[in-house]
């Protein structure tokens, strides 16, 4: 039934796609050469969508190792972007950090928000979980909504512009380099988890916890794996863009901002990394390309996910989902 | 006695919503030792199993295996005890490889986490490999290494079951518990798995216990057959004392019920 005819080792998240390893580079190379010259081709509003749709795509594949590999529905993600953006707002402005002196305390207050979340609820059932998801999300934002070192509903603003070995990140395409350069990160992260020990432990579990159990998986301690790995990804994109707007408000991370995420996951197909990127590219460039037709882009784009999600409802990416 | 036990369950007593299921159940496996569970259905052969691997925790009683107590351990943590175990029905991960399937139970054998798989330290990736070679191992033992890329649940259903084998081979255990192995296997394929768990034992060392309904395989390979009945233990013996045991004849044709009590 599948395509093992050449005995290839099973490449995680390619599906029958892209499974040539030559084709797979010369891929990657246009793709990467197409991403250096954008900035230059394209005028600057181009390159802020760009940017922002590589900032999606680390959030997109931060939150499919949550969603499409262990399978644990997530509808508060936007609040692990929240604890990384306004870690790094509130270290540099009301402490005066650098921001590189900041970003570990940023990766730190995610991997304690993931546990703190994760270690109480992960024994619950999805539903409920997303339920759980769902309220911290909402208690993070109404957190920073309402205490005084996150500058309550106006946020924090005037947030520097970080250097790195002498080069200052200032102009909206070095931010594009910068995203560029996570996005790959994140990218050739999630392809190393996928292919590991731990990776295939997501899936194990996932697909049958008992058996996974009963294989000496430990199935509570690998999905607070998940939930922490997820929330890494989230609160990196997070101190990223705060940086990039030197502004947050609790508006940035609303309960919508977690559903786009999740909705770009599924509609470029669980625990497929080329489908995810996809989806993050859809996301945001859709609703950018249909700006010709006004006040209806909204409701044409949202029947065009819709179609997509009745044909294709493992999502637009081809093979089998989660391998 | 303790020492050459290798896994002794005494006054192991387990009840559901009042029901007994396991009532004082003393019961053991010597080292290096074929051992069968038998009893009528719904006699409490697989809430035995489920007690010995943490999926159930009974009220009372202990399970020592090996010099260590499990009763109070988590799944997980028995089999990383030496315990590794199949299901009745077979439970293979879906969308996997049988390579992948057979793989996770080196889990428990293996350290690697995800800074090290990001980084691919090479500590990671000799363990990646090492994790590959041992699993090929376990399924070139059960006989089918060439099966190894395809899709776990497409196989045919008797291999299916040899995947579970070689999936629980792969967790190193000292103790292999298999519950009924050999359900809807032909009888082909029945004196093929006799022939599998006879190297397993002789082979690996690896001490064996099965649930079998099959009761000509359970007397042909057994060194010791317990029998189990309403959640009590009845019977210990070789093959030939228990086929004369008349309180197992009683079992079986269940004489007792209705008109035996007035």
């Amino acid at each position: 039934m599948t395509s093992n005819s050449n005995g290839a080792v099973p490449t995680h998240g390619l599906g029958p796609f892209l499974q040539d390893a030559r084709l797979r580079w010369v891929v990657a190379i246009a793709i990467l050469a197409f991403l250096v010259v954008a900035p230059m081709i394209f005028g600057s509003y181009i390159t802020v969508i760009l940017t922002n749709a590589l900032l999606y795509v680390v959030l997109c594949l931060g939150l499919n190792i949550v969603v499409g590999y262990a399978g644990l529905l997530d509808l508060g993600y936007a609040a692990f972007f929240a604890v990384g953006a306004y870690t790094i707002g509130v270290l540099t402005i009301q402490f005066g950090f650098n921001f590189w002196v900041a970003f570990p305390f940023a990766v730190l207050a995610a991997v304690l928000a993931g546990v703190i979340i994760g270690g109480p609820t992960l024994r619950l059932r999805s539903d409920y979980l997303a339920i759980v998801t769902l309220g911290f999300g909402e208690i993070v934002r109404f957190s920073a909504r309402n205490l005084e070192i996150t500058g309550r509903a106006s946020g924090i603003s005037g947030i520097q512009d970080p250097s790195l070995f002498g080069w200052q990140i200032r102009t909206q395409t070095d931010y594009y380099y910068v995203f560029v350069v996570l996005a790959i990160i994140a990218v050739i992260a999630s392809f190393r988890l996928a292919n590991s020990r731990l990776g295939r432990a997501w899936l194990y579990v996932r697909h049958d916890e008992d058996a996974a159990e009963a294989m000496g998986i430990n199935r509570v301690q690998v999905k607070l794996a998940a939930y922490v790995i997820g929330a890494i990804f989230g609160a990196v994109g997070g101190a990223f863009f705060a940086a990039n707007l030197g502004a947050i408000s609790p508006e940035s991370f609303s309960f919508e901002q977690s559903v786009l995420v999740l909705m770009a996951v599924i509609l470029g197909g669980m625990g497929k990394i080329p489908g995810v990127i996809l989806g993050a590219f859809i996301i945001i460039l859709g609703p950018e390309l249909l700006r010709d037709l006004g006040e209806f882009r909204l409701l044409v784009f949202a029947v065009g996910l819709l179609l997509i999600m009745l044909f294709r409802p493992s999502g637009i990416w081809p093979g089998r989902r989660g391998a | 006695m303790a020492d050459n036990q290798l896994l002794a369950l005494s006054g192991v007593t387990l009840a559901f919503a009042g029901n007994t299921v396991l009532d004082d159940v003393n019961f053991s496996i010597p080292r290096d030792a074929i051992v069968s569970l038998i009893g009528p259905n719904g006699a409490g052969k697989t809430s035995l199993f489920n007690s010995i691997t943490g999926f159930y925790k009974p009220q009372g009683g202990s399970v020592r295996f090996d010099g260590q107590e499990l009763l109070k351990l988590k799944p997980h943590q028995v089999t990383a005890s030496g315990i590794a175990r199949t299901f009745q029905n077979v439970r293979l991960f879906r969308e996997m490889t049988v390579l992948e399937n057979v793989m996770s139970g080196m889990h428990c054998r293996t350290k690697s986490g995800a800074l090290a798989a990001v980084l691919r330290l090479p500590s990671q990736q000799r363990e990646e490999a090492e994790i590959r070679a041992f699993s090929e191992e376990c399924l070139a033992f059960v006989g089918i290494a060439d099966e190894a890329n395809r899709e776990a649940t497409t196989l045919a259903y008797g291999h299916q079951r040899r995947v579970e084998i070689a999936r629980a081979l792969a967790t190193k255990p000292k103790l292999l518990l298999l519950d009924e192995p050999a359900a809807g296997l032909n009888s082909g394929e029945k004196v093929a798995l006799t022939e599998l768990i006879a190297r397993i034992r002789n082979e690996l060392g690896i001490s064996v216990l099965l649930i079998e309904h099959d009761m000509g395989l359970v007397m042909k390979i057994s060194e010791r057959i317990s029998v189990l009945d309403h959640g009590k233990m009845i019977a210990e013996g070789t093959a030939k004392d228990i086929q004369n045991d008349p309180k197992v004849i009683e079992a079986y044709l269940g004489q007792d019920d209705g008109e035996g009590q007035s």
